[in-house]
């Protein structure tokens, strides 16, 4: 049987499902609430001078029947007064011993910052999370992402942190900076204990068009917000995996981004991540999905003979290389299901206006299965992604698996194009109608 | 009318703008999509649905009326089982088609209640066009002609437009108010005119249009139901089915419902009879066919709007005489096999079932005498009016013809997607 239970960076939780630093964890009632359903671990919102929010401060974009894609928000850091958080932190870790309960935290002088790590401490907390990622509304005011952006501050902040700290100490990231290794290389100089990321990126989820003003809309007016959600996942897991990467960072990372399900939660854990934290889907569904994670989790490490979590924690991680070292020689090529193909032509159209030109139709219209032009096919995937019938059109392997050549080795035998109109092109080797052929039809 | 539409509940209700949303977020936008080519009117359904997802409503009326002026009636009353969601890509996979019906009444409803213009058609042609009969076919031939610019008069027998949409189609599909609400959508964007109470019969009425007109369009429809031509047909309550459906659609039924009804027929007409008569209160509904079930040329999904309501089936069985004094009291009939693919008559099997209303649905005939006082007229062996298939010009090229009265009865949709191939027919035709 699959064992959950996690030990990161000295933090102790029965499993890696944690509450991100957010609404959700406002609050000691909603954290109790979450731990006695099943959740491992909290990060509190971020605790610090107490702010005064907007309203309305969140936005959201669905994307055809399904709600909230993406979100985003303009809240700040917590409203509430410290003692009453701290009460309740106390209160919470009375009743929960084995729950990992994180104080994040957000101020601005080291007189503050030493003073609210003790505060914390104080109360029971298992560890700290230093929130260097917001980048709205705190970011004006010298903190959240203007911290994060500045890898020397950042640093400087967290060895403020580290001269007090006695428990475990995570540096939360920002994604809005170009390299995200440069904080993260910040936070171990600094001798911090772990990175969390991505925070949520800076963003206008959407324009009110006949109001002229952008989402969420305070009166007659907007600000840029923090993006998450679903749709930012992709983005998460390219940066976990950098600093997974990374020989300078060498840091335990809580994976954060768009996780709603365990397959997402899977995919973090196999690029380097070894906790996780949520917070839109349980704003969009509610701590109950916690059950649906957690099962899913262990079914998915039962069927591969995994134990614990550390036993495939980055096992994807040597497989994400340079495009350099990709073999040029493997080719793929769609190949479509007669029997499932329900003729919707969508693959016919996408390939015909969105790729290479590889798919045809049949002379005779009442034949809906469009035919793969197999000499065409550049084996792109567009067509597979496309289609709506499951299994329908699969990618086939066609050279033998016997020859290997990456641009890296071409380069260095000088078998790569060099000049514009080079032989060597790559669309050399499949047909491009000629432009007055698209009036023809 | 409010009474019927408290009588028969809606079997496609309108959407609500939620369901619209969700309904309109499963389209997949097929390419050259499937549900288009099985509509007559060619409409382009993935484009109206999208503009529906996209919150583009108006948008979506327009694409919707300018491939069918009677949009609204078609969505509340086409077979779209046999049509657009019958050929939707989700049938092959077992999930349930789009509710195209549906989202296009969505679309198309809004853009009545909100009296939008998607035409504005010139009188530039200084030409004028008579059409005979404000059915489907016709209402949509003026259509199109007024959007040419050509000077429209429809001439129709009835004091209301809109043919057997409104005096036939089954009252639980549409309701009076929403199939006349389009007519005066049409009328007020399109200006045409309709003479009500105007039956052309004679020669002489014939002979007024083709002076006072350019070109002439028949949109007459079918006749009256047709005789059986057995013993005891003209006893009282012994009804066509389509005089008896119009006394129920235009509230001028005048004695309650009998308890027992026997329908003789297997098509649609059959069904909507015996469904109707079900519906307003009788207890026991024979569908009486003299041939097999899966010889019916009803659609299984109106067999089984009909059974939901406790109409019951008999096949085989050919009705010999009505019995009763003067009044309808029971029908004879005879079972009857098929023997070498011929239908024969079983001697010896006649049996009687009572009744209080025998409803005749074997089909209507046609309007040979009123095509008779035209000239140069072909009709086909069994009364149609012949015309060319795209212009819909008859062999008299002054008239075009389109829908019941050249297919022979088929549904509203062929007859809008007619009648605007003959104004086409017919803007070709005076613009030569
Ligand atoms: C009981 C029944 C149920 C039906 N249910 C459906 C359904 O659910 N869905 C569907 O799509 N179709 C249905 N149909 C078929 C559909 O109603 C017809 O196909 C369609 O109405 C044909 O349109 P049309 O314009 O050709 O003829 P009609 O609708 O018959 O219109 C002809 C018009 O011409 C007028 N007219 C005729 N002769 C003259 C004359 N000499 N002078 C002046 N005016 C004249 C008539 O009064 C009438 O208004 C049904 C038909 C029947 C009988
Ligand atoms: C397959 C693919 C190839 C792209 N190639 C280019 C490119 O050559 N040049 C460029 O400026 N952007 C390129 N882009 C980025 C797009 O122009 C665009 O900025 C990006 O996809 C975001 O827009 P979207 O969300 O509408 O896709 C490419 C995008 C895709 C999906
Ligand atoms: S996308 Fe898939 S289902 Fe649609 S036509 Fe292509 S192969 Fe068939
Ligand atoms: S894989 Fe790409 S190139 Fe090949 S058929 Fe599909 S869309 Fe076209
Ligand atoms: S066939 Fe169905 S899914 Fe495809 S475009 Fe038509 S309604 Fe949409």
């Amino acid at each position: 049987m699959a064992n959950l239970k996690i030990n990161f960076a000295g933090i102790q939780a029965p499993n890696p499902f944690w509450l991100a630093s957010g609404p959700p964890t406002n609050s000691g009632y909603q954290i109790m609430k979450a731990f006695d359903q099943g959740w491992g671990g909290a990060v509190w919102k971020t605790l610090g001078v107490p702010v005064v929010n907007v309203s309305s401060r969140y936005g959201a974009i669905n994307h055809r029947g399904n709600r909230v894609v993406g979100f985003n928000n303009i809240e700040l850091i917590t409203d509430r007064r410290l003692c009453d958080n701290l009460r309740e932190m106390e209160e919470v870790k009375k009743h929960f011993p084995n729950h990992a309960v994180i104080a994040s935290l957000m101020v601005q002088t080291k007189k503050e910052w030493q003073q609210i790590v003790h505060d914390v401490q104080n109360a029971g907390a298992d560890g700290i999370e230093l929130n260097f990622g917001c980048p709205h509304g705190m970011c004006e005011r010298g903190m959240g992402s203007a911290v994060g952006q500045e890898p020397e501050v950042l640093e400087t902040i967290t060895r403020w942190v580290m001269e007090v700290a006695t428990i475990p100490v995570i540096v939360k990231l920002t994604p809005n900076i170009s390299d995200i290794t440069e904080p993260a290389q910040a936070a171990r100089r600094a001798g911090a204990n772990a990175i969390s990321l991505i925070n949520t990126i800076q963003s206008l989820i959407g324009v009110d068009i006949d109001r002229f003003v952008t989402y969420p809309v305070v009166e007659n007016s907007s600000s840029n917000g923090g993006y998450c959600g679903p749709a930012v996942k992709p983005i998460a897991l390219n940066m976990v995996k950098n600093c997974a990467q990374h020989p300078l960072v060498q840091l335990p990372i809580s994976g954060i981004g768009g996780i709603e399900n365990w397959r997402d939660a899977v995919e973090f854990l196999l690029l380097g991540a070894s906790s996780l934290q949520v917070c839109t889907a349980v704003m969009h569904y509610g701590f109950g999905i916690i059950r649906d994670m957690t099962s899913g989790l262990e079914q998915y490490m039962d069927s591969h003979g995994f134990e614990t979590i550390d036993q495939f924690i980055g096992k994807a991680l040597p497989n994400v290389k340079h495009w350099e070292d990709l073999n040029l020689k493997y080719r793929v090529i769609a190949s479509i299901d007669e029997e499932k193909c329900i003729g919707c032509q969508l693959c016919y159209i996408a390939c015909e206006d969105g790729a290479h030109q590889a798919i045809d139709l049949n002379d005779d219209k009442s034949m809906r299965v469009p035919k793969i032009n197999e000499e065409n096919c550049v084996g792109c995937n567009l067509c597979s992604l496309i289609c709506p019938v499951e299994n329908c059109i699969t990618m086939v392997r066609k050279d033998d698996g016997n020859e290997h050549l990456t641009w890296r080795q071409r380069t260095e035998a000088n078998d790569v194009p060099t000049t514009f109109d080079d032989a060597l092109a790559g669309g050399n080797s499949h047909t491009v109608p000629a432009p007055l052929e698209a009036l023809k039809k | 009318m409010q009474d019927n539409e408290k009588r028969f509940p809606q079997i496609k209700p309108l959407m609500n703008t939620s369901e619209a949303y969700y309904e309109s977020s499963r389209c997949l936008f097929c390419y050259d999509a499937p549900c288009t080519l099985a509509c007559p009117t060619s409409i382009d359904i993935p484009l109206f649905i999208r503009q529906i997802n996209n919150g583009n409503l108006i948008g979506a009326g327009k694409t919707i009326y300018q491939s069918n002026y009677l949009g609204n009636t078609c969505a509340k009353v086409c077979p779209t089982e046999m049509l657009c969601e019958g050929a939707c890509v989700f049938t092959k996979v077992n999930i349930k088609a789009l509710a195209i019906g549906r989202l296009q009444n969505f679309a198309t409803n809004s853009a009545i209640l909100s009296k939008q213009k998607f035409f504005d058609p010139q009188n530039n042609t200084g030409k004028s066009v008579a059409i005979i009969g404000a059915g489907p076919a016709g209402i949509s031939c003026a259509c199109e002609l007024r959007a040419a610019g050509y000077h429209v008069d429809i001439y129709e027998a009835k004091s209301n437009p809109s043919g057997l949409a409104l005096h036939g189609v089954a009252p639980y599909k549409i309701t009076n108010r929403e199939a006349l609400m389009e007519v005066d959508f049409l009328k007020e964007q399109f200006g045409f005119n309709i003479i009500y109470n105007t039956r052309i019969a004679s020669k002489i009425d014939v002979e007024k249009l083709e002076s006072n007109y350019d070109a002439i369009f028949l949109g007459i429809g079918l006749g009256n139901s047709a005789e059986i031509k057995i013993k005891g047909e003209n006893k009282t309550d012994c009804v066509g089915a389509t005089e008896f459906i119009e006394q129920i659609k235009m509230s001028s039924l005048d004695k309650p419902m009998a308890k027992k009804v026997i329908v003789l027929g297997g098509g649609n007409t059959a069904m909507d009879a015996a469904s109707e008569s079900a519906r307003l209160g009788a207890e026991n509904v024979i569908v009486a066919y003299r041939r097999s079930e899966k010889e019916m040329k009803a659609y299984d999904f109106e067999y089984d709007l009909a059974k939901v309501t406790g109409v019951v089936g008999v096949f085989n069985i050919a009705p010999v005489e009505i019995l009763g004094e003067k009044v309808v009291e029971g029908v004879k009939f005879i079972r009857t096999e098929s023997q070498h693919g011929k239908l024969v008559n079983i001697p010896g099997s006649e049996f009687v079932l009572d009744c209080g209303l025998v409803i005749k649905a074997t089909g209507q005939l046609k309007q040979t005498s009123m095509i008779a006082n035209i000239s140069g007229i072909s009709l086909d062996e069994t009364g149609r009016i012949l015309v060319n298939e795209t212009s819909c010009q008859t062999s008299n090229p002054k008239y075009f013809a389109g829908g019941d009265a050249v297919n022979g009865g088929a549904e509203v949709v062929n007859a809008v997607a007619e009648g605007k191939n003959g104004g086409k027919g017919i803007h070709a035709f005076l613009s030569r």
